[in-house]
């Protein structure tokens, strides 16, 4: 049953990160990955808000949604991506600040919680 | 071996790259249907290994083996194979995006938090110069 759960949620969190980066991408004319920086971050703190407060849809909304939205694989293809277009501090500062910032707002999402 | 700057930075969708611009409009429903289907298999696959690695040590394999996976799939759809439109949603923003997780890493607090990137990093791009220099 988890796992049904956790394939719905992720089911909607990937074509969400998927439009959420183009509508992004289509404001800002940049090689910044801006697009994907905002769901990493958008979902840090909403996984941390379900942390906080234990929450019984942490399966579906958590696991799912949250895993499904976040990526790990697209942050990196993009940092090295970048450093190959001799973007370097776009690389760096891409790095920093999607840990900085997604682990920040992670905490302020279980203190909240 | 330098790679063409027409190429995506961005690997989920990159509105700089023309085909992935059109490729909401062309195939709409089609391309959101393979990344939900790619996107609920990645995060099943995902709890399987969290399930059966607990722990931080998971969440870290996951998105390490996982970046290594981007690699080799962008440099195999977009260098070698001219794919079918539906190969880089279906399996990269979809499978791998699904797969891997920054949230799960973030809220986590753990040993990784330096670790995961630099060995993510180091990961992707192996991904890609070995599918370069193997082909």
């Amino acid at each position: 049953m988890d796992a049904l759960m956790v394939f719905i949620g992720a089911a909607v969190g990937a074509p969400l990160r998927y439009l959420t980066d183009r509508l992004v991408q289509s404001r800002h004319e940049s090689d910044f990955p801006y697009g994907t920086l905002t769901v990493n971050v958008v979902g840090c703190f909403v996984l941390g808000l379900l942390t906080g407060a234990s929450s019984a849809w942490m399966p579906l909304l958590g696991t799912g949604l949250c895993g499904g939205l976040t990526t790990y694989s697209t942050f990196s293809y993009e940092t090295v991506r970048l450093f190959e277009c001799r973007e370097y501090r776009f690389a760096a500062l891409n790095a920093v600040v999607s840990v900085v910032v997604g682990v920040g707002a992670a905490w302020l999402g279980l203190q909240a919680g | 071996m330098p790679t063409p700057a027409d190429e995506p930075i961005d690997p989920d969708v990159d509105l700089h790259v023309p085909a992935h611009r059109a490729e909401l409009t062309r195939t709409h429903g089609g391309v959101l249907a393979v990344i939900a289907l790619g996107g609920g298999l990645g995060g099943v696959a995902r709890y399987a290994l969290s399930a059966a690695v607990p722990g931080a040590f998971g969440i870290f394999a996951i998105n390490v083996l996982g970046s290594f996976l981007i690699g080799v799939l962008m440099v195999l759809v977009v260098d070698v194979y001219q794919a079918h439109p539906l190969v880089r949603p279906f399996l990269g923003v979809g499978v791998l995006g699904g797969f891997t997780t920054f949230s799960a890493y973030a809220v986590d607090f753990s040993w990784y938090l330096l670790l995961t990137p630099v060995c993510a990093f180091a990961a992707a791009f192996a991904g890609t110069r070995l599918v370069r220099w193997t082909l």
